[in-house]
Order: structure tokens, then C-alpha cells, then sequence
């Protein structure tokens, strides 16, 4: 099972991506989706950029995928995916059937991603047929129904799951970030780019309940499917996708990598997690419960 | 010319009076699904079986009226089989055309009934020219409807840019989110419109009253709470009030209502071949208020565009059954973005 860093959701500063990427170039990760999937606003880095950054992770042994916008909606987010498309050198993760059209006009191979949504196994052997190497599984799908899928998978097509990380769970034309701050999204100063892991919602309670980037809505919780890692890879899961946080990666990817290797048990890679990363997880959909519920 | 146009006024059908309803008080056509998960309005007591669907589907062709099955929720390995049954007895029934948005069942659909005409459901989350050609290239889809996410000159260029029919929200409660893309339900109950065809499912809701007021609840998250006496809505769980930087707010949205009256003839220009009414769980009574309204507007734009205004007796008769008595134009106006 390889381990993967899934594309980077939130804003960061041009150094601090840098950084991250140097720091993941170091880490036993097997493969790094590099791009921008929530806001084409987002302009830190241009598509050379991240170009740039592919060839050193790269050098560093990684494989390498471009990942394309989610939410696409003006000429411009059409012509960056196309652009991202025809790179010519690595593979693509389509998150909208745009970018598929696309690279299937183009007629390269490319990775479904979680926003592609493959519910069965008749969408699975489309997307094979179109030439998908691999998909994401949706972030509401359960092992119940991943154990299904794996079953009548197309020859070839790799599987991969989300583990690790804030979910995304919906996408929206509005900036619940700005509106937050009373700005209009046309003039939004950037200001996601202030919360590095995205501006916690919580009820009127108190209960830590979503997390605001941008456009995007994730899980308030994180995601994590560390102690479930011998049951995805007795499904046959190819690769499991950890998403970028801006605290502990280096710890989180550590130990989904013990526990791949086999060297460290689960449930004693989750208590050492534990201790840096504190113990509020959750991982309902995985057992088929409502996302937020913990096991 | 755009007055020259037909523009479908496509109303929803809940349950036989509501499609009655509809079909009396001037929709082009209606839309339905059957009664089960199959659709995204899987609520209890709503829908048609084999039976009434056939008294329905008589009763609107005799007057003229299409009628669109929805189908539109994502199926999944364990029940796949209802999906495509379902599609089977849709092509039996004689509907004129279904709405869908799973990939897989669309290619089912596509190969197995050539001749049935599909459209794209907003479940399918197209937002883009390239996407649309996408799902026209693969299955042949003649019509998209429109994730509730566009401003007036993305829907422009939308549609020069593909020959499929675009439908677009008129009226109808409002999505914030991408349909078909939004998790949001399941992450707190389980079930979501993709997966069971319900959002912010009423089997979720709780209510709480005592002397501070009424608190709603969906499987036990806070989801608004009322001071005594202020007027509650149904607990959809983007529209409740949520703290955020310190500040109690709806900071998804409020609860309000797409009403898009105003710009009828803008949408006419920009060449939309629909307009869809939103609310299958709505009561006969809304759906006949509405569509009456809707088509008066409709048939005053269409008759003179460049002269149209809404007249104040349509606002106010919309705003009487819209979600918080309100309305917005939704993502169509940048200032909402």
C-alpha cells in the first residue's frame, strides 16, 4: 500500500509551501498530488511553480500528480485545467468531469478524484474505460461499500482512500471565509490565508462542528483511518491519501508509514499520535455512520 | 428574437394533487420521482409508485404537459439493481424524459433505453461548457439543469458554448452549495443527497422548547436556537446559526428562498430553454400558487422582455410561501458570492 499527500486545501504563504514540500520531499511518502483544487483566486503559486516543485519531489524519488480545481466556473479555471491537462510530463487528477472530458480529449491517463462521484462499480468501469489509472473514493462511502466495489473492479484500476485529514465535504460560488469577514468574495483580500488549517465553526454550544476554507467546507474533526489501515489493505487499497494539516505531518505521516511497514502496531502508533496530535478524531463513514461519529 | 422562444416552465410534482396543481395552472411540465431512494426528495409520504406515476403521466399528456422523472441519486453496489429497475419502468411508463446524475446509470440508461431522452440532473454538478459536452458526449444528455453556483455571465457563455439545453432555478428554496457535491447531511446524520436522496432527513430533527425558547436540533447538533416568540424555520443544517470568530451568525446562510422574477428576461436572452420551480415536498397549494405566478411572468417576459417588470402583487404572493419570507438572487448576483 503506497501513502500519499493529497493536494494542499487551504492557503499558505509562498515560504511556507516551500517548506512543507521540502520537508515531504524527506518523508517516506510514495507519491504528492501538487495544485490548487478550492480557489483559483488562490494564485501563490503559478502552474511553473508548481511545475518546479514536481521535479524536485521528483528527484526525490516521489511520483508526482497535478491535481485540477473542483468547482470550475468562469473561461479562465477552464483554460489553468486545460493548461494543467496538456503538461505532457505527469499524470492528472481530474476533480470535475470537465477536467475528464479534457484529458480524455487528450488521451492521457489520469486519477479520479474524491469529487468524481463513483458510487458503483458501472462509474468505475466508465472511468476505466476513459483511461483512469485510479480513483478516489468518495468521503461519505463506507468500508461496506468499498468491500463491494473492490469486488467488481475493472482490471487495473487502482483504488485510493482518504485517512488522513479535514474532509472536504462540500463546495460553494460563495466565500464563506470573506463572509465571515463582511468582504465580497470579488475583493476577498485573501483572507483564508489567515487560517492555516481553515476557520473553525463551531454550534452555539460550543461543539466543534465544520471547518470554513473558502469556498470549501470540511469536517470540523479530522479524519483518521490509522488503526483501520490493515482492513484497507486487506480490501486491496492501493494508496491511501493523507491531507495536508499545518500541524504534525511529520509525526501523522510517520506513523501511517509504521503501520504500513508493519513495524509499529496500530493501535500503538495511534496512542503515540495521540500525544502530539491530541485524541479528537473521527471516522463514522468509514463504518457506515454519520462522518462526524467516532469508533 | 427572444420573445419568439418557448421557454418550458417546469413545476414540481410532489404527489398526484400537487402535479395536478401544476399541470392546471400552466406548467409546461412537471417532474416526479417514485417512492423511494431512487430520487433527492426521498421524504416520507411524497412521491408516486407504478400506479399513480401512470394516472399522472395520463392526466398531464392529456393536457399537454411533459412529464420528467427524476432520478437522481447515486446508487451504490448494494442497491444498484433498484436504480436500473427503476429506469426500466420509467422507459415503460412512458415519461419524456428522466433526469439523472450518476455517471454509471446514465451510461446504463444510455445503452439500454437508446431511445429515452435524458437530462442531466443539477445532481450532476455540471458547471462548466466542458462538462456538459462531457455527459453529451458519453450518454447523449439533451438537457443540463444548473447547480444554483453561476453569476449571469457565466450562464451566458455557458450555453454559446454547448448546443445541450440548459434549465435553470427560477423559484424555489436555495441551495448554498454545489448540488451533488455537498456531504454536509451525511457527515452529521448518515444520510445524504447523493446516497439517500434527503438532506437534513426530518427523522434527524428534534425539537426542544422550554422557557429560554426552541432549540432544533439534527441528530443531536445544535442547529438554531429561537428566543420565544421568534419565528422558527426546519433545521436544514446550512441555514442555522453557528459561531464563527466569536460571532453568532448564519454563516453558511439564511434561510431564504431563490427568486430570480427580476431577471427573467436577462435569462431569457442568455438563451435558458427552462425555468424549474423548486419543491416536491411542498403542499399542492404552493406549487399551484407558484406556478400560476411564474407562469404570468413568464408569459410577460416572453410577450414583451424589454418592457418587464414583476408586478409587486407577484413578489408578494412568492415571498408568502419562500423559505424565511424572503428571496435572494442567489450566486446570478456576484454582491451574494
Amino acid at each position: 500500500m503506497k501513502l500519499a499527500v493529497g493536494p494542499l486545501l487551504y492557503l499558505w504563504s509562498r515560504e511556507e509551501i516551500m517548506a512543507f514540500y521540502a520537508r515531504v520531499a524527506a518523508l517516506p511518502v510514495d507519491i504528492v498530488y501538487l495544485g490548487e483544487t478550492v480557489c483559483s483566486k488562490r494564485r501563490i503559486l503559478t502552474l511553473g511553480d508548481w511545475q518546479l516543485l514536481a521535479e524536485r519531489l521528483v528527484s526525490a524519488g516521489k511520483e508526482v500528480v497535478l491535481s485540477t480545481l473542483t468547482l470550475m466556473e468562469s473561461e479562465s479555471e477552464l483554460r489553468t485545467m486545460r493548461h494543467i491537462v496538456a503538461n505532457g510530463r505527469y499524470p492528472v487528477e481530474a476533480n470535475d468531469m470537465a477536467a475528464v472530458y479534457a484529458v480524455t480529449e487528450a488521451g492521457g491517463p489520469f486519477i479520479a478524484g474524491p469529487h468524481i462521484n463513483t458510487y458503483n462499480q458501472a462509474t468505475l468501469e466508465l472511468l476505466s474505460d476513459l483511461g483512469a489509472q485510479r480513483w478516489v473514493m468518495p468521503m461519505e462511502l463506507s468500508r461496506d461499500t468499498l468491500m463491494q466495489m473492490q469486488q467488481k473492479r475493472p482490471d487495473g484500476l487502482q483504488t485510493e482512500v482518504f485517512v488522513y485529514g479535514r474532509m472536504p465535504l462540500a463546495f460553494s460560488a460563495r466565500c464563506f471565509t470573506a463572509r465571515n469577514r463582511n468582504l465580497p468574495k470579488d475583493d476577498c483580500r485573501l483572507c483564508c490565508g489567515d487560517y492555516a488549517d481553515g476557520l473553525s465553526l463551531g454550534t452555539q454550544e460550543g461543539e466543534n462542528f465544520l471547518t470554513l476554507n473558502g469556498i470549501q467546507t470540511q469536517s470540523g474533526l479530522v479524519c483518521n483511518l490509522l488503526t483501520e489501515l490493515p482492513a484497507l489493505d486487506e480490501l486491496g487499497v492501493d494508496v491511501v491519501r493523507l491531507s495536508p494539516q499545518s500541524q504534525h505531518m511529520e509525526q501523522v505521516i510517520g506513523a501511517f508509514h509504521d503501520v504500513i511497514q508493519r513495524d509499529v502496531r496500530p493501535e500503538d502508533a495511534q496512542e503515540q499520535l495521540n500525544v502530539v496530535a491530541g485524541k479528537e478524531y473521527c471516522n463514522g463513514y468509514w463504518f457506515g455512520e454519520p462522518g462526524m461519529a467516532a469508533r | 428574437m427572444a420573445s419568439e422562444k418557448k421557454v418550458e416552465l417546469v413545476c414540481p410534482a410532489g404527489s398526484l394533487p400537487a402535479l395536478k396543481a401544476a399541470v392546471d395552472n400552466g406548467a409546461d411540465a412537471v417532474y416526479m420521482g417514485f417512492r423511494d431512494a431512487t430520487n433527492a426528495r426521498n421524504f416520507p409520504g411524497l412521491n408516486f409508485d407504478a400506479g399513480s406515476a401512470t394516472k399522472g403521466i395520463q392526466y398531464a399528456h392529456e393536457r399537454g404537459a411533459k412529464v420528467l422523472l427524476a432520478l437522481n441519486t447515486f446508487p451504490q453496489p448494494e442497491n444498484w439493481a433498484q436504480w436500473t429497475q427503476a429506469v426500466d419502468l420509467a422507459a415503460t411508463l412512458g415519461v419524456d424524459a428522466i433526469i439523472m446524475a450518476d455517471p454509471g446509470l446514465l451510461r446504463y440508461a444510455a445503452t439500454t433505453h437508446p431511445g429515452l431522452r435524458l437530462h442531466l440532473s443539477v445532481q450532476g454538478s455540471a458547471t462548466s461548457y466542458d462538462a456538459i459536452n462531457f455527459y453529451q458526449q458519453q450518454f447523449g444528455i439533451q438537457r443540463v439543469v444548473l447547480p444554483r453556483v453561476l453569476s449571469f455571465s457565466q450562464v451566458t457563455r455557458l450555453i454559446a458554448n454547448t448546443d445541450v439545453e440548459v434549465e435553470v432555478f427560477g423559484f424555489g428554496s436555495l441551495c448554498v452549495m454545489v448540488e451533488g457535491r455537498c456531504a454536509l447531511s451525511s457527515y452529521v446524520t448518515g444520510e445524504s443527497p447523493n446516497t439517500c436522496g434527503a438532506c437534513s432527513p426530518a427523522k434527524a430533527v428534534r425539537w426542544e422548547e422550554d422557557a429560554n425558547g426552541r432549540r432544533s436540533r439534527l441528530n443531536g447538533v445544535l442547529i438554531d436556537s429561537y428566543k420565544p416568540g421568534e419565528s422558527a424555520g426546519y433545521p436544514v443544517l446550512c441555514k442555522g446559526r453557528f459561531e464563527v470568530n466569536g460571532q453568532v451568525d448564519y454563516a453558511i446562510e439564511e434561510p431564504t428562498s431563490l427568486s430570480l422574477l427580476d431577471r427573467l428576461p436577462d435569462l431569457l436572452k442568455a438563451g435558458v430553454v427552462a425555468v424549474k420551480v423548486e419543491g416536491r415536498q411542498r403542499s399542492p397549494a404552493y406549487v399551484k400558487q407558484v406556478t400560476r405566478v411564474l407562469r404570468q411572468a413568464l408569459d410577460a417576459c416572453l410577450a414583451d422582455p424589454e418592457n418587464y417588470t414583476p408586478r409587486p402583487d407577484w413578489v408578494v404572493q412568492l415571498d408568502r410561501v419562500a423559505e424565511g419570507s424572503t428571496h435572494t438572487l442567489g450566486a446570478l448576483d456576484r454582491a451574494w458570492q
